[in-house]
């Protein structure tokens, strides 16, 4: 299969660079994440009601890099990602066993302080989910509530954020208008730039551009990997495509007698050219899944 | 011919809907119009202010309005509170099926069918008897507190239910403690519905009669303190109309006064819920 015919290679307008012609664009140039875990899982099940969703998960997330979790529905990704910053708590029924483990910090231990937690780990979901206030008062928020609004900077603060997140240009004079005025991928786009503010060091992002156009999501996809290097990223995507362009680490889930497992991890050019598991052969070539 | 029948069953359906919803226009308009009718020449604002006279056949309603706002006031005052934290508690702290929150909902909906003249009697027993709070305003307010409550705290509870779990879920993945995001997300947010839920407090209370009777009483003068018994305007309309020979006039002035406050702030509250809706989600 030829990659650079299937992937569209959408960076090629933004880099001003020469046409990159072979696969994969971004492993070509010097790899920026760091070969050490950020997250390591071990053991990992997750059960709701009883029922197991996922089994006995071995993975490990590495620094700084962008790690994708593919697979089809149902085979517990999200539950996977929702487990890293404890939101499965949220889930009365959901029981996560195993270990799990942000560099030293036992995440599931019932000491571990979720507010600080999850402000080390930033998620962004399907849907852009801004609050129903103006753009300003998004970013705000969650400053304020951990503290950190220092009055002289908040401003400056503000406008990193939107800045990094490419939207400073768009929205700069209509910082109190309501965010829910914006397009799809403006307020995902917001959404990242909320989460950003509090200078996480892990991104979970679910399925972050599906519910946006192609245009828009092209725009989302760019900012992520420019988020390499920065931040370690977790993105649960659908899109085998963009799997293959953005990430270093490719992580294939698969649902086994109604329960879901990791099948095969691995670089991404080994599990896009060379996967030792058939699931993952058939699955990158569009044979299942 | 088919044809044909087939127009009749539809014109007979069309006509039968206009008919239905007609039914229920006439007698509201014509209520409306019979108060205007009778009610509009006695109206002005002395009619407002002054004091009733002569068993309330001349005079205004004055103390009247005075009693009515402050019995409303008590009761608002006591409900919001209690109905706001206990559809808070509904809504964020227990789960659909938590044994507790079933058994409080089954008593909200047993006490909203309760009739009005037995929450005047149990008012009666437990706030002017027991409590020794005697025939008061106070009595009345608190009485009213209790029999507004369950429509109050259930439409609030809609309305903070009505929210979408991705707000609660965003706000928690960054790190905002669940106090706060009731707080600052979805306190904000429930605005509309937390008016509408008082609105329709506010009409129940104000409109009630039989609750009052055995509570706030009858006196018509004007109230010193909430601990003074103080004659609400449906007590006053009644009283008028069933046992004050030539009441009537004043009775009509008197309902289309009542009408028309609850009509005020029916509008009023629509607006500022919509005035509010558009500030957050169109840009300003």
């Amino acid at each position: 299969m030829d990659y650079a015919e299937s992937t569209p290679d959408i960076r090629q307008a933004q880099d001003h660079s020469p046409a990159i012609q072979s696969w994969p664009p971004y492993q070509s140039t010097q790899l920026c994440c760091e070969p050490t875990a950020h997250i390591r899982a071990k053991n990992l099940s997750i059960a709701y009601h009883k029922h197991s969703v996922l089994q006995n998960v071995d993975l490990e997330i590495n620094k700084g890099c962008i790690t994708a979790l593919v697979g089809p529905s149902g085979c517990g990704k999200t539950s996977f990602l929702m487990s890293i910053n404890r939101l499965t708590d949220l889930i009365p029924t959901c029981r996560v066993s195993g270990q799990l483990h942000m560099n030293e910090v036992d995440i599931l231990a019932p000491t571990t302080n979720l507010l600080l937690l999850r402000r080390q780990i930033g998620m962004i979901f399907q849907k852009p989910t801004v609050f129903p206030f103006t753009i300003k008062k998004n970013l705000e928020i969650p400053l304020r509530e951990h503290g950190i609004h220092p009055k002289t900077s908040l401003a400056s603060t503000i406008e990193t954020a939107l800045q990094q997140v490419g939207l400073w240009d768009e929205v700069k004079d209509r910082l109190n208008h309501p965010a829910q005025a914006l397009s799809g991928g403006q307020q995902q786009r917001l959404c990242l730039a909320r989460a950003l503010v509090l200078a996480p060091q892990i991104l979970l992002l679910d399925e972050p551009c599906s519910a946006l156009d192609p245009i828009s999501s092209g725009v989302v996809e760019d900012l992520i990997v420019s988020l390499r290097g920065q931040y370690s990223v977790v993105i649960v995507t659908h899109n085998l495509a963009q799997a293959r362009r953005i990430s270093d680490h490719v992580a294939l889930f698969w649902s086994v007698d109604g329960v879901g497992q990791l099948i095969e991890t691995g670089s991404a050019q080994h599990m896009f050219e060379s996967p030792q598991h058939e699931l993952t052969a058939a699955y990158i070539s569009g044979a299942r899944g | 011919m088919r044809l044909l029948s087939k127009t009749i069953r539809e014109t007979g359906a069309t006509l039968l809907v206009w008919g239905t919803a007609t039914s229920i226009t006439i007698p509201f308009l014509w209520l409306i119009g019979d108060l205007l009718w009778h009610g509009w020449p006695q109206l002005s604002l002395n009619f407002v202010l002054a004091l009733p006279h002569n068993a309330g056949r001349e005079g205004g309603i004055g103390p009247i309005l005075v009693s009515t706002g402050l019995i409303v006031s008590v009761c608002m005052v006591v409900a919001l509170p209690i109905g706001l934290g206990t559809a808070l508690f509904l809504s964020e702290y227990t789960r659909n099926n938590h044994m507790y929150g079933r058994l409080i909902r089954g008593s909200l909906d047993v006490l909203a069918g309760v009739p009005s003249i037995v929450f005047g009697l149990f008012g009666n027993a437990f706030f002017c008897q027991t409590l020794g709070l005697g025939f008061s305003i106070l009595s009345g307010g608190l009485t009213l507190a209790c029999m507004v409550l369950p429509i109050l705290i259930r439409t609030v509870e809609e309305s903070f239910r009505a929210i979408s779990q991705d707000q609660r879920l965003s706000a928690a993945a960054l790190g905002i403690s669940k106090r706060a995001t009731i707080l600052l997300i979805l306190f904000p947010a429930a605005i509309p519905g937390l008016l509408v839920g008082c609105i329709l407090g506010l009409g129940r209370a104000m409109a009630e009669t039989a609750a009052l009777i055995f509570t706030s009483g009858y006196v018509d003068r004007m109230p010193e303190s909430l601990m003074d018994s103080g004659r609400a305007l449906s007590i006053h309309i009644y009283d008028l109309a069933m046992n004050v020979a030539g009441g009537n006039p004043n009775a009509y002035t008197t309902a289309l006064v009542l009408v028309g406050l609850l009509l005020t702030i029916n509008l009023f509250a629509s607006w500022i819920a919509d005035k509010w809706t558009t500030l957050n989600q169109l840009p300003t």
